[in-house]
């Protein structure tokens, strides 16, 4: 039997914003328990919330970079439930208005471009959380430091059908909240996480089959992963004549396993209804219009400039725009009248592998733009070599010295001299008769061996063209 | 002094032709004379303190100092309205926040201090202003000082009973479906619950918040529009506060003035013979002041109680999850788990009238019932706002009774919260329709217990019907009456 996944995912995503959605509280991370709190997000009796209109604004600049219709007249809903994180006994989100509607986006995955659709995107505030006690401490305790920060949850339809489109999907959508701004994107913190609802059905059938939620999953290998074991787990249960349970799952990262949470949260009636303290959201279209004009250039459009503007390949760009540091950094250094695709290797290849060994950002890696574009012209103007400039940018690294700097310091220029070379050859070619005899003799591959020789005369900084050329005119004769 | 109105006592006040110590003093002789039988107060601050902060006054006024709107006044607020005090809890009647010191003032609080009042206590009310006769609290029973073997109305029946024993000069209550109008009526005061918007309700603990307002109660409706024209305004606190100009009061001429009675009102048998004799004077009173008054038919009164029930008690099944004994209040353990923490605490302290409004709003709201009950509601109640909009169109006031009956005997309704329900149908209307309403003492019963009659204005236009009762409080007398136990 073939089976189909189905696959959608809830994304949640903290707002970037200084305040809290409905109070003036800090967002800040870290604080001691309950230290950004008031009586509105304790939720005191009598208290009222205010919306930050900021948090409208966010809501809409990522709704209109993921094609979603803007509503004007949005609307805030309570869902109640009881939990001691959330201290009102509801949950002010959004229910039958949402804020954005009906967008979608596209991913690439193995070549091909996929469109994946959008259902809605709406605002409600955070939680707080619950920290227990551990040894002889059998308490529970609650800080609400995070009850009331502002997310946007984002939900997809059901139109993933693999787990790498999810995890691609997911790439996007973080890709996107940092070019707005609207989000970080920490997904260690938490700041941006996913629900992920994955069923099977038969291959070629119309009607979806039962679901499961696996909730908080906050990295994109744990989505993939997640979602891989899910199908199979399904699909297992499914070849065995089981039926599928709809249930919210977790993920466990050690064990790489998902398994069910208490099946009593599914009980939930939350008896959504409008919140009667927050009057409907009213925008204007010219209000969004202008949110329009403010918004950045977003991923897919730089990708096409950075192709047709440096002549990258369609892979090679996508990585370079994939996060906006890294975008902004390679144009800054690709302004310099370098070589673009050089300009390329040397800020993923590099760049990318020394941020994946120390996990910093390109800017703090603590090389400038400027630097790095000398570095390069360094290369191309033969001044250096390949390899030297790899250890210059070693240097560099280090000390954030200039690359002039460390090759004038080091004396590390490429000897291009052909007087100063060709004497070094001489002496070379004289005291090595047996090898310019195999030579002339035809095995011209030994050509290497003076060419290693002369490298080590020189510590590497002889040009290697040079060098080549003059050896073959002098073998030659 | 209790004769003259708010604005010339605090005239005086500051000329120093009397003293707020006065003012206070006889104040309190008369709690210490009636409170222990009537109960009004939920918490009151100790004499000494309230003197101190008269003689405050008093000393700024000696001193040429500017002194407020309210200087020196006693002023009572509801034990719904959060205070920050260190003797005044904020326990809404209920046994849940029975240890509860909010660490906040409710915007009218802040304003009430602002104009140098002073706020002496806490009103008892019914269990989050639940209830029609202030027999819900958890605590005590609130007596009608013109029989005290009668309820004072409620939810604000300790507010009303303030007043009517001047026990306070000014009373801050709470109406969400009648609870400031109804025991206004029932205690002989004068009470207006205003526009929806126009009072903020941020520290006001929520019952149906698309309802609830925070009105007035005093001895006249000059001193209602006294007090309201302190605690209105725009509050950036509530996001549900309207950002509207609160004008001066004009001047009326009754003779200009068109009444609107609805037909449905006049059914005999909707209420008793007394209450539509009381209003029925009043509407000859104002057919010979010159106004005009006409009968209209309100065919969507029948759809009032079943509207405003679904919308209150839902709006209140939500805005109650919060009292979980998890961060304030009282909590009860039950074993070990969060569930029964949740269980006990509220099993434990809420009442009965709290729990069965909380279960039938959580049944209005619940999945499947949605649109058959609160999506149908808001609907009902959309519609019944036009309706009552174009009629306040073609007249300045709709006439109405506040209650179908006076002041019943305690204990006598206890037993059937229905019938309770259905005494709302008067004062509802403004609820839903977000208009103001102000209940006037009008002809008492025959065995002389107080009968209120309302009117209710346009939108924003509090003040104009403010200015409208005035003027006939000062063509009538029917406030200036006084419960027996006053005189003895
Ligand atoms: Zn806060």
């Amino acid at each position: 039997m073939e089976f189909e996944p189905v696959i959608g995912l809830e994304i949640h995503a903290q707002m970037a914003t200084q305040s809290k959605i409905f109070c003036n509280c800090s967002t800040e991370f870290g604080k001691p328990p309950n230290a950004n709190t008031c009586p509105v997000c304790l939720g005191l009796p009598g208290v009222l919330p205010v919306l930050n209109k900021q948090v409208l604004e966010f809501a809409v600049r990522l709704g209109l970079a993921t094609n979603c219709t803007i509503r004007l007249d949005s609307q805030f809903a309570r869902k109640n439930y009881f939990y001691p994180d959330l201290p009102k006994a509801y949950q002010i989100s959004q229910f039958d208005r949402p804020i954005c509607e009906n967008g979608w986006l596209n991913v690439d995955v193995n070549g091909q471009t996929k469109k994946i659709g959008i259902t809605r995107i709406h605002m409600e505030e955070d939680a707080g959380k619950l920290i227990h006690g551990d040894g002889d401490d059998d308490c529970s305790y609650v800080d609400l430091n995070r009850a009331g920060v502002p997310l946007l949850e984002i939900v997809s339809e059901p139109d993933i059908r693999t787990p790498e489109e999810a995890k691609a999907y997911m790439e996007k959508i973080h890709s996107i909240v940092c070019y707005l701004g609207v989000s970080d994107g920490d997904m260690e913190k938490g700041n941006l996480r996913c629900d992920a609802n994955v069923s099977l059905r038969l291959a070629g059938q119309e009607e979806f089959g039962t679901r499961t939620e696996t909730k908080n999953l906050n990295s994109f290998r744990f989505i993939q992963q997640a979602i891989v074991y899910e199908i199979a787990r399904q699909k297992e249960e499914l070849l065995d004549g089981h039926e599928i349970v709809q249930e919210t799952r977790l993920w466990d990262s050690d064990k790489k396993i998902t398994y069910s949470m208490r099946s009593k949260e599914e009980a939930h009636d939350y008896r959504y209804f409008p919140d009667p303290d927050l009057p409907v959201a009213h925008i204007t279209q010219g209000w969004v219009d202008s949110i329009a004009e403010t918004l950045p250039e977003l991923p897919d459009a730089k990708r096409q400039r950075f192709i047709n503007q440096y002549g990258l390949r369609l892979e090679d760009a996508s990585v370079l725009v994939a996060e906006q540091s890294i975008a902004d950094y390679y144009e800054d250094v690709a302004a310099h009248q370098v070589n673009p695709k050089t300009v390329y290797n040397w800020v993923i290849m590099e760049m990318g592998r020394v941020m994946n060994e120390t996990r910093k950002r390109i800017g703090e890696l603590g090389i400038s733009t400027n630097h790095l574009a000398e570095l390069i012209g360094l290369i191309e103007d033969n001044s250096i070599s390949g390899k030297i400039a790899k250890a210059v940018f070693e240097e560099m690294l280090k000390n954030n010295q200039s690359p002039h700097v460390i090759v004038e310091a080091k004396g590390l220029k490429q000897i291009s001299d052909e007087g100063a070379l060709g004497q070094q050859i001489d002496e070379i070619l004289e005291s090595n008769p047996a090898q310019v005899e195999q030579y002339r003799a035809g095995k011209t591959k030994v050509i290497g061996f003076f060419v290693g020789q002369i490298m080590k005369a020189t510590k590497g900084q002889a040009h290697p063209q040079i060098v080549n050329q003059l050896l073959k005119q002098k073998l030659d004769l | 002094m209790f004769d003259l109105s708010l604005e010339e006592l605090v005239q005086q006040i500051k000329s120093r032709q009397i003293t707020a110590q006065s003012v206070m003093t006889a104040v309190y002789k008369n709690i210490e004379s009636y409170e222990e039988q009537l109960k009004a107060y939920c918490t009151i601050i100790e004499k000494r303190r309230a003197m101190e902060l008269a003689a405050v006054v008093d000393a700024k006024a000696k001193n040429g100092e500017v002194l407020g709107k309210l200087a020196g006044i006693p002023v009572s607020i509801k034990d719904n309205i959060c205070i920050q005090d260190p003797q005044l809890k904020t326990k809404c009647g209920s046994k849940i926040l029975e240890n509860f010191y909010a660490p906040y003032n409710a915007t009218v609080v802040e304003k009430l201090i602002q104009e140098d009042a002073i706020i002496i206590g806490k009103t008892n009310l019914d269990e989050y202003a639940m209830g029609s006769s202030t027999e819900n609290s958890a605590f005590q029973i609130t007596k009608n000082p013109w029989d005290p073997e009668r309820v004072p109305g409620g939810s604000s029946g300790g507010a009303a009973v303030s007043i009517a024993a001047q026990m306070a000069l000014l009373a801050l209550g709470s109406d969400t479906g009648g609870s400031i109008r109804q025991p206004a009526a029932f205690c002989g005061v004068t009470g207006i619950k205003p526009t929806y918007g126009v009072v903020s309700r941020y520290g006001l603990v929520a019952y149906g918040s698309s309802l609830d307002q925070i009105g007035c109660l005093a001895k006249s409706a000059e001193d209602c529009e006294y007090g309201l024209r302190v605690i209105q305004g725009y509050d950036p606190h509530d996001s549900t506060s309207a950002q509207v100009e609160y004008g001066d009061a004009p001047s009326i001429d009754l003779s200009e003035q068109k009444f609107c009675i609805p037909q449905e009102y006049m059914d005999a048998d909707a209420a008793d013979d007394d209450v539509i004799s009381s209003m029925m004077e009043l509407i000859e009173t104002l057919k010979q002041a010159g106004a005009t008054v006409e009968e209209r038919s309100f065919p969507f009164t029948n759809l009032l109680i079943p509207t405003y029930y679904i919308l209150a008690f839902a709006e209140a099944s939500s805005n109650l999850g919060r009292f979980d004994g998890i961060r304030y209040g009282v909590r009860k353990e039950g074993d070990s788990t969060l569930e029964s923490l949740y269980k006990t605490s509220r099993s434990n302290g809420f009442g009965a009238e709290v729990k069965r409004r909380i279960m039938l709003g959580t049944f209005v709201l619940s999945a499947g019932y949605y649109d058959q009950y609160y999506g149908k509601a808001n609907k009902v109640r959309t519609f019944i706002e036009q309706e009552v909009e174009k009629i306040l169109a073609e007249f300045d006031c709709i006439i109405g009774p506040v209650s179908p009956f006076p002041a019943f005997k305690l204990g006598e309704k206890t037993e059937d919260p229905l019938s309770m329900y259905l005494a709302d149908v008067y004062s509802v209307l403004a609820n839903l329709a977000r208009i103001p309403a102000i209940s006037l003492p009008t002809k008492p019963s025959a065995s002389q217990l107080p009968i209120g009659t309302q009117l209710m204005g346009r939108k924003f236009q509090d003040s104009q019907l403010l200015a409208t009762a005035a003027a006939i409080q000062k063509i009538t007398s029917d406030h200036q009456q006084t419960p027996n136990m006053l005189h003895k």
